[in-house]
């Protein structure tokens, strides 16, 4: 049975996270779970997330769930959603400056105060429904037309033109969403994908992207 | 083409019923807000906004049953206000699925809460509600303060510094209503939406004294919100989503399709 495992470290909604891959794959088992070994057995892994990467990265560390992700991402499909997106990255420069999982070269950046377009200044956080680029074809945005809108909320971002932190690698980013800049709306490399928007928010667009992830393969 | 412009319908919700129903077309249980906000969710509303009204402490936990339904069946954003005032409330709405409380009085009786909840649980979920009214006289230079109480106590605090205090103390969002306009059909008050809008950082969804779908695209135009909330136009069949949608992309207001 496909089996999918959404890890649980007590931040977020991950009520809705699950709802959502229920109804878009009724066969799978979803387990919102904190046992490693369950999530270690799981066919597809998902690791949501909201609030502050510093506390959600503490909770991380402290149940050995960074150790847990990168073993699980060698081998099969792993989904990152929001803030558990932004802690697959190396760093993140939120709450003075936080090291992450790291499976990623990515940093994590603030909009800023001063955020504006050529239509003005924009607010922060970016809240709503933005409309979403493809920069690499992927079997996750199968029936997912260029520009649909996914729903987004957050503070930091990762850039989708200068992504990383150390090295000129931009390989990674998979789609982007303009806010003021170019930002990574998807990244992703083999088995691993990840999203800056909520797919369980994001009505029919976001519950293809997850219907897409229950029956990936993880194969490109 | 960027961020689109948010259509919130509002629901009112008394130990699991909607108040006063809905009136539009193919609703079987015209007072249960599960399906009510199923429709909303398929005719292309970007969030629901649920009110709860509901008097007694002991019938919360209807309302936390209703939410865990509501956020198993629709899949956009979903916010909860009425009597937030302890993080165990808030808490215990986002276990039930939803993605975003709205505090009101509680906030204005201890603003730290908000700095609490913000860090507890982070800025995105946390919706500040605000109830402004005008209160300087014709001629005078316009100041608007925030009220308790459905708009019967005055509090003495200026509106737009109240909202900036907010926004510094970790609100991810306002929801500004006016308590002048509130059930008047006669438009948002601008004035107010405007000068906070423009005063905080943070989006504002603009609230209070929708009667058409001009009043929704002078809430973004003239009032500068980044979302427009209403419930009567929608709930008695005036007007859909689609069409509220539709009257504004018209007008050049970039909205989701």
């Amino acid at each position: 049975m496909n089996t999918v495992a959404i890890i649980d470290y007590g931040m977020g909604n991950l009520h809705s996270v699950a709802k959502a891959v229920e109804h878009v794959a009724p066969d799978a088992r979803v387990l919102v779970t904190d046992d490693a070994n369950i999530i270690r057995e799981a066919d597809r892994v998902i690791l949501p997330g909201v609030g502050a990467i510093r506390d959600c990265m503490a909770e991380i560390r402290r149940l050995g769930f960074d150790v847990l992700v990168k073993e699980v991402a060698q081998d099969r499909p792993l989904l990152g959603i929001c803030v558990g997106m932004q802690a697959l990255m190396k760093h993140s420069e939120e709450n003075g400056g936080v090291d992450c999982i790291g499976l990623f070269p990515g940093e994590v950046r603030f909009f800023g105060d001063s955020l504006a377009d050529e239509s003005g200044r924009l607010k922060v956080p970016h809240m709503g429904w933005n409309q979403v680029q493809h920069l690499v074809d992927h079997p996750l945005w199968h029936d997912i037309p260029e520009n649909e809108r996914f729903y987004f909320v957050h503070s930091y971002y990762v850039d989708a033109l200068h992504p990383a932190v150390d090295s000129a690698d931009n390989s990674f980013v998979i789609g982007s969403a303009s806010y003021g800049k170019q930002i990574a709306a998807a990244v992703g490399r083999d088995n691993i994908f990840a999203v800056q928007f909520h797919p369980e928010k994001s009505q029919h667009a976001g519950l293809t992207l997850l219907r897409n992830f229950a029956h990936w393969s993880g194969q490109l | 083409m960027g961020l689109a412009k948010r259509i919130i319908p509002c629901l009112d919700v008394d130990k699991g019923r909607v108040v006063k129903g809905v009136q539009f077309l193919d609703i079987r249980d015209a007072g249960d807000p599960v399906e009510i906000a199923r429709k909303y969710d398929e005719q292309g509303a970007d969030e629901i906004t649920f009110l709860d009204i509901t008097a007694s402490h002991e019938d919360r936990a209807t309302t936390v049953h209703t939410v865990e339904r509501m956020a198993s069946e629709v899949f956009i954003p979903l916010t909860v206000g009425g009597g937030i005032r302890t993080v165990a409330d808030i808490r215990r709405m986002l276990n039930a699925g939803a993605d975003k409380v709205s505090i009101n009085t509680a906030a204005v009786f201890n603003p730290d809460f908000v700095r609490e909840a913000a860090e507890r649980f982070g800025s995105q979920c946390i919706v500040v509600a605000l109830d402004a009214k005008k209160v300087s006289q014709p001629g005078e230079v316009d100041r608007w303060e925030i009220f308790t109480h459905g708009g019967r106590k005055p509090t003495g605090l200026d509106a737009v510094e109240w909202a900036l205090k907010m926004a510094h103390f970790g609100a991810g969002e306002i929801l500004l209503t006016s308590m002048d306009r509130d059930g008047t059909k006669n438009g948002f008050d601008l004035g107010v939406t405007r000068a906070i809008s423009d005063a905080v950082s943070i989006p504002v969804i603009a609230s209070g004294g929708v009667g058409n779908l001009q009043h929704l695209v002078d809430g973004i135009t003239e009032g500068r919100a980044d979302a427009v909330l209403a419930a009567s136009i929608f709930h008695f069949g005036q007007h859909t989503i689609p069409e509220a949608k539709s009257f504004m992309e018209n007008q050049g207001i970039e909205v989701r399709r």
